[in-house]
């Protein structure tokens, strides 16, 4: 099983607008129209944080939707990515300074990409999510070995207490 | 020759899935042609069950697990019974039973979104059952059987007589595809309505099952169309095909409905075949 990789032949978003102008979210809504059709690659723009593999986030973290991105993140199953596109979701952007504004997505969970821009092209988040792919593989490989070596572990105590 | 019920009920547990993945990879890519767009690769479903399979499990509640394996078993029991050349009302009980399932394995979880799925999903049960159950009374009445394997030879064209029995079930397919403009349980296309329906909290290999049953599900309902063009296997096969394609077209041209609506056109339907069973039964009286 670990050794076929469909994860990213397959890998499901789920789209996320923490505080988004909402310029960003037309660009990643971009990519599901005929001119990117992002479907060719198996992506698949989810609503279900249960069945996501990549969480896309636009826009900076605000003091309201802390608890709902760190909910949504916790809901997403492993192995997982996170990708922030655009300026304000790497560092808050024009809106850092805001009194309700806490800064990147960075703050609050850990990103795995950042897509610059403001507005991020779609053909930018495009290549991000390409990249997410790489690390999305790693970290399955990851979780794979990992739970050879608990199998191991386990099979190992077990032999142990029956002699 | 009493293995041969044995071959087809194998075959199609083998193959079902097989099948059901290439039909559900075409279908993606007619339905991207059709909005202008490229379209993912033939064998994408199979990477995406593939991938659910590497996922974490994560299950609030055991028991959904379990009925959605009950599911799974009950439709694969049922399209094997079908492909058995079994008893058309003991398959439909069957295939019953499995949704049954299905709804109960989204009520034991703990999710609104699920339980809407699971309300929206007991209605459609209740708009296509009639009608499905009328399809094989029809196919009696002309055939004189309930067995599959004698349908299947008949030599009379069941659609010459059965014409608003046939348009009923067409209509219901939509509801069991799930497709628009009747794909409310799941809502396919409208993730941000109720989130993902009745599968909201299944994940993983969970999920990877309910899309294997739906995978069943489609060969053993393409094999019921098949039985109303029995008679010609070259016609039969062709309007299989033609009756997906237009199922595509359907889902592709019309918007999603309320659950009223929903439920109105199944049992619009179920009249259209009562109706036509009301004429057929007339007919054989008066040639009698």
């Amino acid at each position: 099983m670990s050794t076929m990789a469909f994860l990213k032949r397959s890998p499901w978003i789920l789209h996320y607008d923490a505080s988004s102008c909402n310029g960003c979210d037309i660009e990643v809504l971009a990519c599901l129209t005929p001119l990117y059709d992002v479907e060719r690659f198996g992506i698949i723009n989810t609503g279900n944080p249960k069945h996501a593999d990549i969480l896309l986030i636009t826009g900076g973290i605000n003091a309201q939707n802390r608890e709902v991105v760190e909910n949504i993140y916790e809901q997403i199953p492993e192995p997982k990515v996170v990708i922030a596109v655009g300026a304000c979701a790497a560092t808050g952007g024009v809106f850092r300074e805001c009194y309700n504004i806490v800064g990147g997505i960075d703050k609050v969970i850990p990103v795995d990409v950042y897509v610059p821009g403001c507005a991020a092209r779609p053909e930018q988040i495009i290549d991000g999510v390409v990249k997410a792919l790489g690390i999305l593989e790693e970290k399955r490989g990851k979780m794979a070995g990992a739970a050879r070596t608990k199998e191991e572990a386990r099979h190992a105590e077990q032999a142990g207490e029956s002699t | 020759m009493t293995w041969t019920w044995l071959i087809g009920a194998v075959l199609f547990l083998v193959l079902a899935p097989v099948i059901g993945g290439l039909i559900a990879g075409i279908d993606r890519r007619i339905t991207a042609r059709m909005q202008g767009r490229v379209g993912p690769p033939i064998l994408q479903p199979f990477y995406d069950v593939g991938k659910l399979f590497e996922k974490e499990s994560v299950v609030v509640t055991t028991a959904q697990n379990f009925y959605i394996l009950a599911y799974l078993i009950f439709i694969a029991l049922s399209g094997a019974l079908f492909f058995a050349g079994g008893d058309l009302l003991l398959i439909i009980f069957a295939f019953t039973l499995a949704h049954v399932f299905l709804v109960l394995g989204a009520y034991a979880v703990h999710s609104p979104y699920s339980h809407i799925g699971a309300e929206r999903e007991l209605i459609q049960l209740m708009a296509y059952e009639p009608m499905i159950i009328l399809a094989a009374v029809g196919l009696y009445m002309i055939t004189n059987s309930f067995y599959v394997v004698d349908i299947a030879v008949s030599t009379v064209p069941a659609i010459l007589y059965l014409p608003g029995v046939f348009l009923g079930f067409a209509t219901i397919l939509t509801i069991k595809l799930r497709k628009s403009p009747f794909d409310i349980s799941t809502s396919h296309h409208a993730h941000q309505e109720i989130v993902k329906g009745i599968t909201t909290e299944f994940s993983g290999s969970t999920l990877a099952q309910v899309e294997i049953a739906h995978w069943y599900e489609n060969v053993f309902l393409l094999g019921f169309i098949y039985l109303f063009f029995a008679w010609n296997p070259v016609i039969g096969i062709i309007a299989v095909v033609v009756t997906y394609l237009a199922e595509i077209f359907i889902d592709n041209v019309t918007a999603r409905v309320r659950w009223q609506a929903a439920l109105k056109s199944g049992w619009l339907a179920a009249v259209l075949g009562l109706v036509n069973l009301a004429i057929l039964s007339y007919m054989m009286l008066g040639g009698a």
